[in-house]
């Protein structure tokens, strides 16, 4: 490089005016089987990266990310449940030694100890030596805390209730159901689709809400006169011309058709 | 006509010395899967990098749908989820790309430790490297509570009690993500604006360290 005196910049500014060759470095006296990143490694970096994402994607359409109903600050009956990579630490302020008065040790000394342990891992384990088998201590502390880990995250999975968890989150889809169209008043006249429907037609204990599928005109009429799975054939008691406004009304989700 | 450009911006701005330290580095044989498929074990620092950018980018286009307030911010994930065109598969990267950075970062570090790469001279960056762990973890808990749908909200509701549970720093603490008494809107705003802004301008200056840190010292030589 040329130093002082005689140095050419480029115009009035501090870039020399010396131009560089843009040669790549020479890696064939390096030990082994060195080769360049680039663009030799990259691109066989690339295709690696290639095949993840397509697991990645395949992975995102077969599982749509779930999203449950609003949150409700006021539904003081919901079982909380973090985010997977937290559960080793949510469990353990389930056990005796780690919850009520002692919280603090589950919540703070022991992940405590455990991540400043990991942060200064280098000042706790000072030995030139790498080989995991050369370091016996280190290499099977990280084993039990791994195995810890994953114990715990196995018993929070198993001791979760996941069919309660699914429902107490679900998207329950509201209905407004219009009280004074002329369908509201056949179904109050009908009551054996009461009895298991109940009388705001959004079910009960015996049969579901009339407007949980989205069934046609048609279809809502196929199914009351010749019954459905669980519903008994012929329970309506009326003329055609109310049958089939009443099934306009039910496809209609509770709202009168003319509007 | 493109060696042309890059020599008038070489010729202003001297760049070659920079693209020659950015691009030219070797790739040891013993981290080469090419060489010894065993090295890809190798590869999980770099593949955490991959999706956090794969984060960055997605994250960038929720926002542009995304309200961070308690009464739009449950329907506007919902109206991404549901209407928005392709944003189930741009919310699904990102809710699983979240996980998939946990997995691949927790490989890392155990590749890390147990080749014993974090020894003299490579203290610092090991040090540095927990810190992204823990900001990825930050990261996790405040976007979490984003889609404010129950598992969310509830799911705060129990870490900022665990939060508070600290002695001495834990009501300030506490008090410092919640924005108050209650766990609402000022909560809500406050884990969007760690989860947008701090957050992520934290892990940027981290990964810079990191890896200039890396350029620097190179790879730890084989065992």
């Amino acid at each position: 490089m040329h130093r002082g005196k005689g140095m050419k910049f480029v115009g009035d500014s501090r870039v020399p005016a010396e131009r560089k060759p843009n040669i790549p470095k020479d890696y064939s006296e390096y030990p082994g089987k060195t080769e360049a990143f680039w663009p030799n490694f990259l691109l066989r970096e690339w295709m690696v990266g290639a095949v993840f994402l397509v697991g990645y994607l395949c992975l995102t359409v077969a599982h749509p990310s779930p999203l449950e109903r609003m949150a409700d600050p006021t539904d003081s009956g919901y079982i909380p449940l973090p985010d997977w990579y937290f559960l080793f630490l949510y469990q353990l302020l389930k056990y005796e030694f780690a919850s009520g008065p002692y919280t603090v040790i589950g919540a703070v000394v022991i992940p405590g100890i455990a991540f400043g342990a990991l942060l200064l891992a280098p000042w706790l384990d000072r030995g030139p030596e790498r080989r995991p088998i050369k370091r016996p201590i280190a290499s099977s502390i990280m084993l039990i805390a791994v195995a810890c880990v994953i114990f715990l995250t196995w018993e929070a999975v198993d001791h979760h209730d996941w069919e309660a968890a699914a429902q107490q989150g679900a998207i329950v889809e509201d209905v407004e159901v219009d009280e004074t169209a002329e369908g509201f008043e056949i179904w109050t006249t009908q009551q054996n689709c009461i009895n298991c429907h109940g009388g705001d037609m959004l079910g009960g204990a015996a049969a579901p809400s009339v407007f949980q599928s989205d069934y046609s005109k048609e279809e809502v009429m196929d199914i009351i006169i010749n019954g459905a799975e669980g519903m008994p054939a012929g329970q309506f008691e009326g003329t055609d011309e109310e049958l089939e406004t009443l099934a306009a009304f039910i496809a209609n989700d509770g709202q009168n058709p003319d509007e | 006509m493109l060696q042309k450009i890059y020599d008038w911006v070489d010729e202003r701005l001297d760049i070659t010395p920079m693209w020659r330290d950015i691009a030219d580095h070797e790739v040891p044989e013993h981290v080469n899967p090419a060489h010894h498929f065993s090295a890809f074990v190798y590869c999980f620092g770099g593949l955490t990098f991959f999706v956090t950018v794969i984060q960055i980018l997605s994250g960038m286009f929720l926002t542009m749908y995304y309200v961070p307030d308690i009464i739009h911010a449950y329907e506007s994930v919902f109206f991404l989820q549901n209407e928005v065109t392709h944003g189930v598969i741009v919310r699904g990267m990102h809710h699983w790309g979240a996980s998939l950075v946990i997995v691949m970062m927790f490989l890392h570090t155990l590749r890390v430790f147990f080749t014993g790469s974090y020894k003299k001279p490579r203290e610092l960056n090991w040090v540095v490297g927990v810190l992204i762990f823990f900001v990825m973890l930050g990261l996790g808990f405040t976007g979490y509570l984003l889609p404010w749908d129950m598992k969310a909200y509830f799911a705060t509701v129990v870490g900022l009690e665990i939060a508070e549970a600290a002695p001495v720093v834990g009501g300030f603490a506490k008090m410092l993500l919640a924005g108050g008494e209650i766990i609402g809107a000022q909560t809500l705003t406050r884990f969007f604006a760690i989860h947008v802004f701090f957050l992520p301008g934290a892990l940027l200056g981290l990964l810079a360290a990191h890896f200039y840190m890396i350029r620097k010292q190179g790879i730890s030589g084989p065992l």
